[in-house]
């Protein structure tokens, strides 16, 4: 049993579990304040995603957590679905394609991490 | 006679045509929609990346961000967004009873309906309280 292949398919299932949860419950309200409510002026102030208070935020453990979480976990769940709905507009996929998938993925997890993390504590 | 494969000529063979086959059955869309979703989920995530990205090169970085927001394209790109959202929120809790190990209570299988439910109520939760915080934390 020492050469047992493990399947490398739980741990994408997990992360397209955790990022789908993850955009159900928060995807609809943040895309309501960031991208509706405080460009259009309503309901908020426009100094909520002002520099002076977003920095703090994301200088903030937490906050960067957050941050983090929500981008990566969002790409990581993305992908999983996108790569396994190619079948059905029929294009077959291969390794070009989990490259292609799951390397976007990656890359924007990665660039996110370095830049959240040069924003300092 | 024998093999039904046989019968078809080997110079064109017949191919069921597949283009458009979700359009075929209301079941099929619904998928589809909830499919597409992961797209929405995908450019939201590299809206705010950008976000991060533009936060670290300074201020002035950051306004052009707000700015970027602003403008009628990005306002009608995340009207779609937040449509998507919305199917992928409803639809995310309604397969949940499929897809998560069966719960029993008392002897009872908890109803696929309570499951849904109980996700649609989270996801109500989950917006009121955002909304509240960043009330809070405007002001």
């Amino acid at each position: 049993m020492s050469n047992y292949k493990r399947s490398n398919a739980p741990i994408f299932w997990l992360l397209f579990g955790a990022g789908g949860m993850l955009s159900a419950l928060f995807g609809s309200v943040l895309v309501f304040i960031t991208g509706l409510a405080v460009p259009l002026g309503w309901i908020f102030k426009p100094q909520l995603l002002s520099y002076e208070r977003v920095l703090p935020l994301a200088q903030n453990w937490l906050g960067k957590g957050f941050l983090f979480a929500i981008i990566a976990l969002f790409a990581w769940h993305a992908v999983h679905r996108i790569y396994h709905s190619l079948h059905d507009i029929g294009i077959h996929t291969g390794a070009l394609a989990k490259l292609l998938c799951y390397g976007s993925a990656l890359v924007l997890t990665v660039v996110t991490a370095t830049q959240l993390l040069s924003l300092g504590f | 006679m024998s093999n039904v494969n046989k019968t078809t000529s080997a110079r064109r063979p017949y191919r069921r045509p597949m283009a458009g086959w979700w359009k075929r059955d209301p079941f099929f869309v619904r998928y589809m929609a909830r499919e597409i979703t992961a797209v929405a989920v995908a450019a939201y995530a590299v809206v705010l990346a950008v976000g991060v990205v533009r936060l670290s090169q300074g201020e002035a970085a950051w306004n052009g961000w707000l700015e970027a927001l602003k403008s009628p394209l990005s306002l009608l790109l995340h009207l779609a967004l937040l449509v998507c959202f919305v199917i992928h929120a409803q639809s995310w809790f309604e397969i949940m009873p499929k897809t998560m190990p069966m719960i029993f209570i008392g002897g009872e299988r908890l109803k696929p309906q309570t499951i849904t439910r109980t996700g649609w109520l989270a996801v109500a939760a989950v917006s009121v309280l955002v909304f509240v915080l960043a009330l809070w934390w405007q002001a």
